[in-house]
């Protein structure tokens, strides 16, 4: 449990979570088929929190993220992001969409348009943005990525790492109020992954509400403030980072951070 | 042991490759007699070229040019000591026939209408084809068509066109030698008005089109585009007060029902107020490359959005129109176009109610878009089919909604994987025109019968053929290089 994320200090003062419910999601289920993917999931996260999402491969991690912003469908119980429930009504599901943002692990920019026009395709016909303004917002946030000198370049032409803090300004770009991460930074070289993870923790440092599943436990410990391990579709364990790793409650999760970890 | 360590004191200066790498002589060594299978395979193929030509050449070059029938071709040729069947080509049939070749028997003192419309249709083109050219200069250009097309005809329309199509050409002409593309940018950033988008005429032009080619009353086509407008308003004023659905049905039926039983009337009436009408002229007088292009034109440009809708159909989660598209698209592939241009040309006419006169060429349109439609269906799909899921999703989670991530995300790169596919349907629907010649309409194949049966040309083949072969193949080459050009130009990002 040595490697940190980063090596530089990192700025707690910001990340303040507040009473406000950002989702809440109670006795939720979903099957694909007759295969029960997700059961009984009950989890409230609050407006700043910093959660991340742990477990072994086909736990439903990515599958519950998913369901946050209605990419798949949940068949039972109750999700309700940011005050509007996600119902199969489609003017709520763009609505959430818009103010929720995701990364994914293959990035999903879109290669037939600039950074630049990445960027401000969704603020431009979902927002209605002026163009202009449009641009000047992606530019603000392509310079917080670092990157606002690509922004004429396609995405074929740049490196993975950069394509990913592309995705997130894309993301930011919308304004949104959560932010959800699925395996960032597992496509990734290492030097990249540390340039994505800094990225995420700068957000971190500004209170965004932020749902991560990553295999990155650096990461957890710095900057989350809830862990949550999952297993066989449903939340085995939850806890602050220093409890979840120090001192692991269930046999489960000792099992999994031993194999991550390596000890 | 000591002799495996090595230091170099001095580098190396970069030297001239050997003269066998570079140049002619090593462009031929290399690509031409890299060996000796390669070697006899060249020389092979250069020998076949030589023998080719050889029969070919003097075969073409032949002083027929002015003969007045095969007979006296013959002569030509007989005085130069050349007999036989292959002594040389005939070109006096091409000399008296290439017009009726072009225009089939349209009116001939009206042939400017054909050539006005395919010069405008140059013009509503360009914009869609290529975003290199200026507003400015696409503006021009149409000034120039429109004040060039008033030469063919007088009266006081063609007097107050040409005033204004010179003056709007010299006004453009003028811009485009003051500003140039450079300096007309800065003129734009700081707020100078923009020309209208020239993709406004291109829109217009659809109903320019066969009102320029059929005549009649300018009306039609004004009525044709109000049908658009009220629909659209039918749709608007709906879908604000009942709902988007009902906006959704009750808008195109509007139109529709204003299309069909509506225009004629509205022509009537205000054709009657203020006559805006030129000859007609009938279906059957249409042939030559004037009706493959006619047919071929209509044909892709319909194809393509109809091919669109077809394979969104085709992946749509709702059932029944997933399976009306499906039961179209195979139907249409599963039967032979000829067929449906014999259902066109003669069963349809069964079904009609007797006394409707429902022209024949606008039939053999319907048929040729539709079974052109089929297929470029099936090539779209196959675009959608090499996106990944994560571009679907990626669109999703940004909060784009069905038809705004189709349109911006999914269908310009669908498109652009299928563009080789696309294009080669093109080209096929293009060729397959020659096909409306079996139901007996006059393309260049059909009057190619037409020309052999008069007797001055009895016995003419290849100079015909060859010579429509030739056409057809400079406007398939042209489309062919066209995606070529299209592809390199849409590659953005390493491979
Ligand atoms: N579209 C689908 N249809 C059927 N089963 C699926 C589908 N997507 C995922 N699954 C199954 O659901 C389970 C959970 O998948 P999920 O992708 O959520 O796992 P994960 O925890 O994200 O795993 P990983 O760490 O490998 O990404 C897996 O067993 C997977 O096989
Ligand atoms: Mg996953």
């Amino acid at each position: 449990m040595s490697e940190l994320t980063t090596d530089r200090e990192i700025d707690r003062s910001k990340m303040q979570v507040s009473d406000e419910v950002a989702i809440e999601i109670s006795g939720m289920n979903k099957w694909y088929g007759s295969f029960h993917v997700l059961r009984d999931i009950n989890l409230t996260v609050n407006q700043g929190e910093r959660i991340v999402i742990a477990g072994p491969s086909g736990s439903g991690k990515s599958t519950l993220i998913r369901c946050l912003n209605a990419l798949e469908e949940h068949q039972q119980g109750k999700i309700v992001v940011d005050g509007i429930e996600l119902t199969s009504d489609l003017k709520n599901i763009d609505k959430i969409r818009s103010e929720v943002g995701m990364c994914f692990q293959h990035f999903n920019l879109f290669p037939h348009l600039s950074i630049l026009e990445n960027c401000t395709l969704a603020p431009i016909w979902v927002r209605k943005t002026p163009r202009k303004e449009a641009e000047e917002t992606a530019m603000h946030f392509l310079e917080k990525v670092k990157i606002p000198e690509q922004a004429d370049k396609y995405p074929g032409q740049l490196s993975g790492g950069q394509q990913q803090r592309v995705a997130i300004a894309r993301s930011l770009c919308m304004r949104p109020r959560i932010m959800l991460f699925d395996e960032p930074t597992s496509a990734l070289d290492p030097e990249m992954i540390k340039e994505v993870l800094d990225t995420m923790i700068e957000l971190a440092e500004e209170g965004m509400t932020m749902l991560c599943v990553t295999h990155e436990m650096g990461f957890a410990r710095q900057v989350a403030n809830r862990v949550i391990f999952m297993d066989a579709g449903q939340i085995v364990e939850q806890n602050e980072p220093e409890e979840f790793f120090n001192n692991p409650k269930s046999e489960r999760t000792k099992l999994f951070l031993s194999q991550i970890l390596g000890h | 042991m000591s002799d495996i360590g090595f230091v170099r004191k001095d580098m190396l200066p970069e030297q001239a490759p050997p003269a066998s790498e570079v140049g002619i002589i090593g462009w031929v060594r290399e690509n031409l007699f890299s060996g000796i299978g390669n070697s006899v395979m060249t020389i092979l193929s250069l020998a076949a070229i030589f023998y080719t030509l050889a029969a070919l050449l003097p075969w073409v070059f032949s002083p027929t040019w002015n003969a007045g029938s095969l007979n006296e071709c013959r002569e030509i040729l007989h005085a130069q000591g050349k007999e036989g069947h292959f002594a040389g080509a005939c070109w006096g049939v091409i000399r008296e026939r290439w017009i009726q070749l072009m225009f089939g028997f349209y009116p001939s003192d009206l042939y400017w209408r054909p050539i006005v419309t395919f010069g405008l249709m140059f013009v509503a083109v360009i914009p869609i084809l290529f975003n290199m050219i200026s507003r400015r200069m696409n503006w021009f250009l149409l000034a120039v068509v429109i004040l060039l097309a008033t030469f063919a005809f007088g009266g006081i329309i063609a007097w107050v066109l040409r005033i204004l199509s010179a003056a709007g050409a010299a006004y453009l002409a003028y811009t485009l030698f003051a500003t140039d593309k450079a300096d007309r940018a800065e003129q734009i950033a700081q707020g100078a008005k923009r020309l209208p988008n020239p993709l406004i005429f291109s829109a217009l032009f659809p109903f320019i089109f066969p009102w320029l080619l059929w005549g009649g009353s300018l009306w039609v086509p004004i009525g044709a585009i109000l049908g658009f407008v009220i629909g659209y308003y039918v749709y608007a004023a709906l879908a604000k007060t009942v709902g988007g659905l009902a906006g959704l049905i009750a808008g195109p039926l509007a139109a529709i029902i204003w299309w069909l039983f509506l225009v004629g009337t509205f022509a009537g009436v205000m054709e009657s107020i203020i006559p805006l009408s030129i000859e007609a002229v009938e279906s059957r007088k249409f042939g030559g490359f004037m009706l493959s292009i006619t047919i071929g034109v209509v044909a892709i440009v319909g194809s393509l959005p109809l091919g669109i809708v077809l394979a969104l159909g085709r992946q749509s989660d709702l059932l029944i129109v997933k399976a009306l598209c499906v039961g179209f698209i195979e139907f249409i592939r599963g039967v032979p176009l000829i067929t449906l241009l014999f259902v066109a040309s003669t069963l349809l006419n069964v079904f009609m109610p007797p006394g409707t006169n429902f022209d024949i060429i606008l039939r053999v349109l319907i048929m040729v878009t539709l079974f052109a439609a089929a297929y470029m269906a099936e090539v779209v799909r196959g675009g959608l089919a090499a996106l990944p899921t994560g571009q679907y999703e990626g669109a999703d989670s940004l909060g784009l909604n069905y038809w705004q991530a189709q349109r911006l995300v999914i269908m310009p790169q669908a498109l652009k994987i299928s563009i080789p596919g696309i294009v080669s349907t093109f080209i096929g629907v293009f060729k397959d025109t020659t096909l409306v010649s079996i139901i007996g309409l006059l393309d260049p194949l059909g009057l190619t019968n037409a020309i052999r049966a008069d007797a001055n040309w009895n016995g003419v083949v290849w100079e015909l053929y060859g010579f429509i072969a030739v056409l057809f193949f400079v406007f398939c080459f042209s489309m062919s290089r066209y995606s070529m050009y299209l592809e390199r130009k849409l590659q953005t990002g390493h491979k």
